[in-house]
């Protein structure tokens, strides 16, 4: 039984307690000078990755953990936070702010890492908060062949294989599974941990390569056209009532009971 | 420039067909009816079909063109006579193979991808449920095509709108993938009819791909509610209810009283209060009942994303100040503990 070399892609996007706003031109959310951090459920990854490793869950053991991530060049501090969690290296793969890659030329990007690295379990977050497509695991899943559990909530190994407890409609799922494969990450799988000031300094010395979307080989070309961003239409707050006979009376109205 | 041919084609049919455009109700797109194909994949589990899936239908028709709808699984006749039944559809795809029951996507999406080319479908769509989001990116992945999600609304043959951001802000966007593969929000396209159709059925193809994962159990929570996802009403408790205990003791009885659907905010699933498939959010559930009471819930922008398409939200939170007032068409500020039992009782009156 090999040992596994685990890939985690992370993100950096809006943080996820920041309101976006849509810019004057509508044509993009406005990033300039908005705080970003690593999209929350890539935190789950990383987390699960390195639980992985310190719960010597996988009898073969943990013999890599390599963030990966795709963006300007400011994504580095997202991989600089992947390390201080406890990933041993990173990837960055530099693009422009507003160059961003699609879920499909994401995962062609990491399908070629996946290969040069010789990685046999990549653990993605389910989606990215700000762009929501929930796609790239499952891209990357088709591309390799591999097999692939979305949204887990559990991970558990039974010899070389890997026992994965989802989240679907209604309830859960549970899956089983060879190496090599593709977990997605829900926000139940764990909790993950705030990086040590020790281990941000540590993590300073670890090593992120730069490659360009060239070196991969990759064709990244949008196959979307953003037309237009707009704000929703707001709500209109319908204002307060003093008590429940107050609200009854309102919800009659308004055709509702 | 196989695209852009076709894009022209297109164009030329359209100014061409426009004057004598047929009868059906989406003008604007009518005259490319003929050009369009659609294939709706529906869902089904133990032999029945999934009702909410036919809200793939309903975007079909929003396109025009043809509609083909797909299902698979074993004895997948009795589905596929219920979907032949559904109005609008031209003609039922239906693979008889056990191996498909639990939509694993590993086989589910060559296999989906195989009746696509032979079918020479220019959109697919599916909803953006569990299933939808774990196989409709892999078939993306076979045909190299870039997956639309959740889109809300449709404007033409290659346009979409999908909500960004947590619903914060509204994307119009346009593919120009040779193959629309799309999938769609819920609550914004209205299962299609049940009745009224008589459509073909007919053997699809089956390239009998291996899986390389394996189904092993599910653990499905079982209710006599209203599904949270389509229910007209739905209740829902936060961080405010403090225990499981409460929370049943207060949001069940009045989701009873209503007739609605349980959901909860992140915080109460987080706590264990309530089961997490009942979590609404950009994580969870989107709905957009006629009606959103939520008790407890302050209104955090991941919890709005997920219900501020309601028709009337309605919400009790002993904070003033909570931001879930904000979009609340009927506040109420007061101690959960005693106004929702006092409304449960005099709604039962």
């Amino acid at each position: 039984m090999s040992a596994l070399r685990i890939l985690v892609p992370v993100k950096r996007v809006i943080d996820y307690a920041v309101k976006p706003r849509v810019n004057k031109a509508q044509t993009a959310v406005e990033t300039a000078g908005v705080k970003h951090s690593m999209n929350p459920f890539d935190e789950l990854s990383v987390e699960e990755a390195v639980r992985i490793r310190e719960k010597k869950s996988y009898p073969g053991g943990v013999e890599d953990i390599l963030a990966f991530s795709c963006g300007p060049p400011k994504a580095q501090d997202i991989l600089r936070t992947a390390m201080a969690m406890g990933a041993d290296r990173g990837i960055h793969v530099e693009v422009s702010e507003k160059d961003e890659v699609e879920p499909l030329g994401v995962a062609k990007l990491l399908k070629a890492v996946v290969e040069k690295e010789k990685s046999n379990l990549v653990v993605l977050g389910k989606q990215s908060i700000d762009d929501d497509s929930g796609q790239t695991g499952q891209i990357l899943a088709g591309l390799l062949g591999w097999g692939q559990a979305t949204q887990a909530s559990k991970v558990t190994f039974e010899g070389d294989k890997v026992l994965v407890e989802k989240e679907v409609d209604g309830g859960t799922d549970v899956v089983r599974a060879k190496l090599p494969m593709i977990i997605t990450t829900d926000l139940r799988l764990n909790e993950p941990r705030y990086a040590s000031l020790p281990n941000i300094m540590k993590a300073k010395k670890k090593k992120i390569e730069k490659v360009s979307v060239q070196d991969l080989g990759v064709d990244v070309t949008k196959r979307l056209k953003t037309l237009k961003v707009i704000e929703p239409p707001p709500r209109q707050g319908g204002g307060k009532v003093e008590d429940v006979d107050g609200m009854i009376k309102k919800l009659k109205e308004l055709g509702s009971i | 420039m196989i695209s852009k041919v076709g894009q022209f084609v297109l164009r030329q049919a359209r100014t061409q067909l426009a004057p004598r455009a047929s009868p059906t109700p989406v003008a604007s797109l009518s005259a490319l009816a003929r050009l369009l194909s659609s294939l709706a994949v529906l869902e089904q589990r133990d032999g029945r079909l999934n009702h909410g899936s036919l809200g793939a239908v309903t975007a079909a028709q929003k396109l025009g063109g043809s509609i083909t709808a797909f299902v698979a699984g074993g004895n997948i006749k009795a589905v596929a006579e219920e979907a032949a039944k559904v109005a609008g559809i031209e003609k039922i795809i239906a693979v008889d193979n056990a191996a498909y029951d639990k939509g694993l996507p590993e086989n589910y999406a060559p296999l989906l991808a195989e009746n696509i080319k032979k079918g020479g479908f220019t959109h697919v769509i599916a909803g953006h449920t569990a299933f939808g989001k774990n196989l409709m990116p892999r078939v993306g992945a076979l045909l190299d095509v870039q997956q639309i999600s959740d889109i809300t609304a449709i404007e033409d043959e290659k346009t979409f709108v999908r909500p960004i951001y947590a619903g914060n802000a509204i994307a119009t966007v346009e593919s120009s993938d040779p193959i629309k593969l799309i999938t769609i929000r819920g609550t914004a396209f209205a299962p299609a009819a049940a009745e009224g159709g008589s459509a073909s059925i007919e053997d699809g193809v089956d390239p009998k791909a291996e899986s390389a994962t394996e189904w092993v159990s599910e653990n499905l929570a079982k209710s006599d509610r209203p599904d949270l996802a389509t229910a007209s009403r739905v209740v829902s408790g936060g961080r405010g209810l403090k225990s499981k205990e409460e929370f049943d003791r207060i949001m069940l009885p009045l989701a009873d009283a209503l007739g609605a659907a349980v959901g909860a905010s992140r915080a109460a699933v987080d706590s264990g209060y309530a089961d997490n498939s009942l979590q609404v959010g950009q994580t969870g559930k989107v709905v957009a009942p006629q009606l959103y009471l939520c008790a407890g819930i302050s209104g955090a922008i991941q919890h709005l994303a997920g219900m501020k398409d309601s028709k009337v939200i309605a919400a009790i939170n002993k904070d003033a100040d909570a931001p879930i007032f904000q979009v609340a068409d009927v506040g109420l500020v007061g101690d959960l503990f005693d106004k929702v039992p006092e409304l449960t009782e005099k709604l039962k009156q």
